[in-house]
């Protein structure tokens, strides 16, 4: 699933409106409060992981964006969840930085996380989902 | 069958097995050997030789009895973990598909799906010891009066749970490009335009039927590998075809003979059945499956001896042919150019993604090995051959 870190900062104003509810119901998206400090009649700051559709995403990016929210993303990293991973290759087909490549002598499909550009192609061409989105510690 | 120097009988072989004397190569460490010294000498020295593949499986699925509740019911429709499993068999059976989304699954409507969950997580939950949410709703009969059912099960407390593939072990497959101008998202996996990749779904020189091409060896009983548990062939798979163009030394150049097997779903391992999601396409199931060869002849271990070199497969575009039922290819490649990460289409160097784990056919192979070499798995004679198949004389050496 597509996943993206946010930062969130919502102007006074609408600090008290169902924003994220609707960001849930009307976008079809799941989110994942990392941080937030709301008061009410004041600015907000909310970190959070917004995951669904990559265009259901950017439509709810869109959304917030028109109410006022800035919206920042925060930098992610890939990781390959190595109990799951069945070295198929077929994520092999769309990384574009050769980050994923199959060793020829073994067949095994390798990652380089030095290669890797968090592009999040493989995330959905991965047809077990081996292939995870985090969150870098140090924007947290 | 005079014509053979080589003869052996299963039960000779299988009297090797019980002693723990019976030579067991994969099909990989076969290939070496008949290049080597020949198929006659690897005849005399070989008596088994074990293949693999695991990949996903389309046409896969599992019968489920969930035994009968107090008050009974006769369900007409169930899910389980909201996906629909069908109901149309009895009163409390159901067959559930590798392919079928949860029920509330968006599909292809936000292109491209993700199908996420179906039939095969399903079974792999449940083969994994999970917990599965199961629904039944009924019309209600005077033997059968409830109308509703929930109930949290798990695959231990399954009266039945057999997996039972109509179509598995595909002898070779298509080798897919896609020649339009857009990305598309197939079966085969994703396909950039112009050709920019060419995916592949066989383990080759692993893979069973490719190892024994006119299935002379491999009928119905035939005891296998199946889901880390030992299963059987039971009967042709959907779409099986022994009618396909060949090379010199059999290797079907097209998709050919196929599978059906059935095993204990109880028995089976979490690590070779596993619910897998194609972006843009569907849900499957990844099984692994692996068939043992009693090499009874040099024939027989000729077949087991074809090497990626000499397996070949037909370059198709999914773009416009596939879809249009155009029957057209861009080229024969050998599976070891397929390995090789480059084949040349259109004059164009075009690189290879493999859908199908290489590295876990070997592990398949290896366990069958293992398996039989300890011998805690013996070989089987079919009970008949495969429609359109003769096997080779299992009994008599004379
Ligand atoms: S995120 Fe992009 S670059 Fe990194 S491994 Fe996945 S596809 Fe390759
Ligand atoms: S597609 Fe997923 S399972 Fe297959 S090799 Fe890539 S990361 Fe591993």
């Amino acid at each position: 699933m597509f996943k993206k870190g946010l930062v969130l900062r919502f102007p006074a104003e609408i600090v008290d409106q169902p924003i994220v509810w609707r960001l849930v119901k009307d976008f079809d998206l799941s989110f994942n409060i990392l941080k937030a400090t709301i008061l009410p009649g004041k600015e907000g700051i909310m970190v959070m992981e917004l995951s669904g559709h990559p265009k259901n995403v950017s439509k709810g990016l869109q959304y917030l964006r028109d109410l006022g929210v800035e919206v920042k993303t925060v930098g992610q990293e890939i990781k390959r969840n190595e109990d799951l991973c069945i070295h198929c290759g077929a994520c092999t087909a769309v990384c574009p930085t050769g980050a994923l490549s199959v060793d020829r002598e073994t067949m095994q499909v390798v990652f380089d996380p030095d290669r890797c550009s968090a592009c999040e192609l493989c995330v959905t061409a991965c047809v077990v989902r081996a292939m995870e989105v985090r969150l870098e510690r140090e924007a947290l | 069958m005079g014509e053979f120097k080589v003869r052996k009988t299963i039960d000779e072989i299988n009297e090797k097995i019980r002693r723990g004397e019976a030579v067991v190569v994969t099909a990989e460490e076969m290939v070496k050997i008949v290049k080597e010294v020949g198929p006659e000498e690897a005849a005399r020295e070989v008596d088994v030789v074990t293949t693999g593949t695991f990949s996903p499986m389309c046409s896969s699925g599992a019968f489920i009895n969930f035994g009968h509740t107090v008050p009974t019911i006769k369900a007409y429709r169930v899910w389980l973990n909201g996906v629909p499993a069908y109901a149309g068999l009895a009163a409390v059976d159901i067959y559930l598909g590798a392919t079928e989304p949860v029920e509330d699954d968006p599909l292809n409507k936000v292109f491209p799906g993700e199908f996420r969950y179906g039939g095969g997580h399903v079974i792999h939950d449940l083969v994994a010891g999970k917990k599965v949410y199961l629904k039944a709703v009924a019309y209600g009969t005077h033997c059968y009066p409830r109308k509703e059912y929930e109930a949290e099960i798990t695959l231990k407390d399954l009266p039945y749970a057999v997996l039972c593939n109509p179509r598995n072990a595909y002898q070779n497959y298509n080798c897919a490009i896609n020649l339009s101008d857009k990305t598309i998202y197939t079966y085969m996996g994703i396909l950039r335009p112009k050709a920019a990749n060419a995916n592949y779904a066989t383990a080759g020189q692993l893979s069973p039927l490719l190892k024994d091409p006119y299935l002379k060896t491999i009928g119905i009983g035939t005891r296998i590998f199946l889901g880390g548990a030992k299963g059987y062939v039971i009967w042709a798979g959907t779409q099986h075809n022994m009618k396909v163009k060949r090379t010199e030394k059999g290797a079907p150049l097209t998709p050919g003979a196929t599978l059906m097997v059935i095993g204990n779903l109880k028995e089976m391992d979490p690590r070779w059945i596993v619910g897998t999601s194609h972006l843009g396409y569907g849900c499957s199931l990844a099984v692994g499956l692996g068939i043992p060869i009693p090499i009874l002849n040099e024939e027989v271990a000729m077949y087991a001896g074809l090497g990626d070199e000499d397996l070949f497969t037909q370059v198709v575009d999914y773009a416009y042919d596939y879809p249009n039922g155009i029957k057209r290819n861009y080229g024969i490649v050998s599976y070891a150019e397929l390995k090789s990460g480059k084949i040349k289409v259109l004059d164009k160097e075009v690189p290879t993604v493999p859908i199908s784990s290489y590295v876990r056919a070997k592990e398949i192979a290896e366990i069958l090995k293992d398996w039989i070499k300890k011998g805690e798995m013996l070989l089987t004679e079919p009970v008949a051959p495969i429609p359109g198949a003769d096997l080779f004389p299992f009994r008599s050496s004379g």
